[in-house]
């Protein structure tokens, strides 16, 4: 990416700042004469807009159809979940994780237990290990059904929507019959989860994961191979290797621009680096270009069959054992830091921790969400795109605001 | 109608004895409301339809409380509809804004006259009534732009926007495909264009040759443009323009708009039935005596309007919504020349029966349009 780019945060719509795509606007108007009186409108698409996935403030100046420049605004549901994991015990902080990114609690709690426990050296036995990644690899698929109706709904397909609901409601009792909740579980804990599988879990499962495969090309017939789908998201908000690097856009986003990285495969944490999987990437060769809207959708279905294939190589491969390591009452890591990042499903999930030591909380706790730097890049993005292909853009980038505003 | 009435006045000695402008009159304001009250009903009937239909599609219910299946449920949002808060938005320019929705509705109802329900089963049998109905639903997109532009919200005039782009490219395939079957009829009058193709099943217009075959498909696509059916709900794209023109209506207002929308909904899938599928046309000879072939008629054509409801409904709910510029690229470039080669071709083909060949035997009429 130029350093123009990444220097820039995007236009600054309240300070009258134009960016370079209005003032060429201005230039070509002004040949065209002035017998036609167009003016720019300011639009402020949401918060309460139906395509912003929950409360997302997009200003757009618009030109008829046409985006010019363009300011997200983040923060309405901002609940100090970063300040909060510095005044509750470590263990306590755990539910809040779950509540930044509501759609992947799972993949939230395995990352922030593995960062306590990288603080304070604690244990986590084999099979809560394998159970971790189970866990985590069915949020990811549940997560994908979801981006995959939503996206259908963004652009005018009501009914993929509903459909994955019914996949999705049977994992979601899946892990209430583990966890006890139905999308915030607390089930990963500090040295291990919550409790074991049973044998009745495990058949549920077992028919979870094959409704799902069942399902699959059902809705690729409805939208990934649906004719006007493919024109609605080929070449449509292209976010290319420099642009998707220079903005730090992680996950799908970041595959689907062509760039095979994955921090399961490449930076392998947990008991990752044991499964064989496909990390899909984008490539031309599957209609549009690498990093457009109809990569972003491809590559999630994609990774819901990578998802599966994990599981099902994690159960055959799962060891007996407990499920909850040692971990000494009134846990007080020593001094010292971490930094640990995890493949979520919208992206990658860093959290970093400083503990003062001899303290049950944290010194200081932050987060890296991968929905904040993916919503930023379409500052850059969407100039000079039409409306409807700022709906596909927001809805292809799969943000969850809870993560967004924290 | 004219010729009913004029059976009444004859037949019954008070009616007769009345002044005949006053018969007239009654027999009008009667007949309008009995089609006022049908077309309502049937336009409820037809979101019943949807909902139960989409419901089906989309692994689950639908409404089924209200009434029998829920086929009241209609009434029901009638009534709740009624009795909520009626806003009229402060900056909005009230006047156009009040008139906005009654012009929809008078544009999607008055169509409804030269309609035919089925043989004789209409209220003015008009020459011109296809003519009268292109011209009529063209009035319902002047309400919706005022709609959109009086309520003086953001989202509304984009809806509005929007409209006119895809009013003006959907006009001309819709247009000239109808004027295909008006070449083959020879006249714009719907009762003789439905007469026209009694009999067996090859003697609908739509197999009478691959010009209007191919019009068929040219005209229902741009009839699902001009209802505003999804993958043409671009003036309401509820995901990108909140609700589009009618962001800004709420209560009964909004009714008006809805029951419009599918009131147009009914009034094309019978003009297509009528242009293109044989009208009142079983699709083989039937032997019945002509009061009761009136009667078996009208449910014939009321069940090809379902079919064609039923095919709507389960477009809109299987497709993605097109983009403006998609729309206009399809109605230009794709439906607008296909549509004149067919009414060249259509042309020709009538030219040719006329001239190369007799006009009574079975090809030449079959051809030519007799």
């Amino acid at each position: 990416m130029s350093d123009g780019a990444s220097q820039n945060p995007g236009p600054d719509l309240r300070s009258g700042g134009e960016p370079a795509g209005v003032v060429e606007f201005h230039e070509r108007q002004e040949a065209v004469g002035r017998d036609v009186r167009t003016e720019e409108m300011v639009f402020n698409m949401g918060p309460q807009h139906p395509a912003t996935h929950g409360v997302l403030r997009v200003a757009v100046k618009t030109d008829g159809e046409y985006v010019r420049a363009l300011q997200p605004h983040v923060g309405n549901i901002h609940r100090c979940a970063e300040k909060i994991g510095e005044s509750v015990a470590f263990y306590q902080w755990i539910p809040y994780l779950d509540r930044m990114d509501y759609l992947s609690a799972m993949c939230n709690e395995h990352i922030g237990c593995m960062a306590i426990e990288r603080l304070g050296g604690i244990e986590v036995p084999e099979r809560a290990e394998y159970i971790r990644v189970i866990v985590a690899e069915i949020q990811r698929v549940l997560s994908h059904l979801m981006a995959i109706g939503v996206y259908g709904l963004d652009l005018g397909a009501f009914t993929p929507f509903l459909h994955q609901f019914r996949e999705r409601e049977r994992g979601m009792d899946l892990l209430d019959h583990l966890a006890g909740g139905r999308l915030l579980y607390h089930y990963v804990r500090i040295g291990g989860v919550k409790r074991d599988f049973s044998q009745d879990w495990l058949d549920e499962l077992e028919a979870f994961l094959a409704a799902v495969e069942r399902r699959l090309p059902e809705y690729n017939t409805l939208l990934l191979n649906n004719r006007i789908f493919q024109e609605r998201t080929f070449h449509v908000g292209v976010i290319d290797h420099p642009t998707a690097a220079a903005w730090g856009v992680t996950g799908p986003a970041l595959r689907a621009a062509g760039v095979d990285w994955d921090l399961r495969r490449d930076v392998p944490y947990s008991i990752y680096d044991r499964f064989e999987f496909e990390v899909p990437h984008g490539y031309s060769g599957i209609g549009g270009e690498a990093g457009d809207c109809f990569h972003r959708h491809w590559v999630r279905v994609r990774e819901v069959e990578a998802s599966i294939k994990i599981i099902r190589q994690a159960l055959a491969q799962m060891p007996e054992g407990p499920v909850m390591g040692r971990v000494p009452k009134g846990f007080k890591p020593p001094e010292g830091q971490v930094f640990v990042r995890g493949e979520n499903p919208r992206g990658e999930l860093a959290v970093y921790m400083v503990s003062a030591g001899k303290q049950d909380k944290a010194w200081r706790a932050r987060c890296r969400g991968p929905s904040f730097s993916n919503i930023a890049c379409i500052t850059e993005v969407a100039e000079g795109m039409l409306i409807a292909d700022l709906v596909a853009l927001i809805g292809s980038l799969d943000i969850v605001l809870g993560e967004v505003d924290r | 109608m004219q010729i009913w009435l004029d059976q009444l006045r004859a037949d019954v000695d008070w009616i007769g004895a009345l002044p005949a402008g006053f018969v007239y009159t009654i027999g009008i304001l009667v007949v309008v409301n009995i089609i006022l009250v049908y077309a309502s009903l049937l336009a409820g009937e037809t979101v019943w339809l949807e909902r139960r239909i989409s419901g089906r599609m989309q692994a689950r219910i639908g409404p089924n409380r209200v009434g029998p299946q829920g086929l009241l449920q209609f009434l029901a949002d009638g009534v709740k509809l009624l009795a909520k808060e009626d806003i009229i938005p402060a900056t909005a320019d009230k006047p156009i804004f009040l008139a906005a929705p009654i012009i929809v509705f008078v544009g999607a109802f008055a169509a409804f006259a030269v309609v035919p329900f089925g043989d004789g089963l209409v209220a003015a049998d008009m020459d011109l009534g296809l003519f009268v109905i292109l011209s009529l639903t063209s009035i319902e997109v002047v309400g919706i732009i005022m709609a959109g532009w009086a309520s003086n919200s953001k989202w509304a005039v984009l809806g509005a926007m929007r409209e006119v782009a895809q009013m003006i490219s959907y006009e001309l395939p819709l247009g000239i495909s109808a004027l295909t079957i008006v070449i083959l009829a020879g006249t714009m009058n719907l009762t003789d264009i439905a007469q026209q193709q009694q009999g067996a099943i090859w003697n609908w217009y739509v197999f009478r040759g691959p010009f209007a075959f191919v019009a068929f498909f040219v005209f229902f696509t741009a009839a699902l443009a001009a209802l505003k059916r999804a993958p043409f709900d671009l003036p309401e794209s509820e995901s990108e323009l909140v609700a589009g023109f009618h962001t800004e209506y709420t209560g009964f207002r909004f009714a008006v708009f809805f029951l419009a929308e599918y009131s147009a909904m009914i009034l094309f899938s019978i003009l297509t039935s009528v242009l293109f599928l044989g009208g009142w046309s079983p699709g083989f000879p039937v032997d019945l005596d002509e009061g009761a072939m009136r009667w078996v008629g009208a449910l014939v054509l009321f069940l090809k309007t379902i079919f064609l409801l039923g095919v709507m409904i389960w477009i809109r709910w299987s497709l993605p919504r097109f983009r403006i510029d998609r729309v206009m690229y399809l109605c230009y470039k794709v439906l607008l020349p296909v549509s004149i080669v067919c009414a060249v071709g259509m042309a020709v083909q009538v030219l040719v029966a006329f001239t190369g060949l007799d006009p009574d035997s079975a090809l030449g009429a079959w051809l030519g349009g007799k």
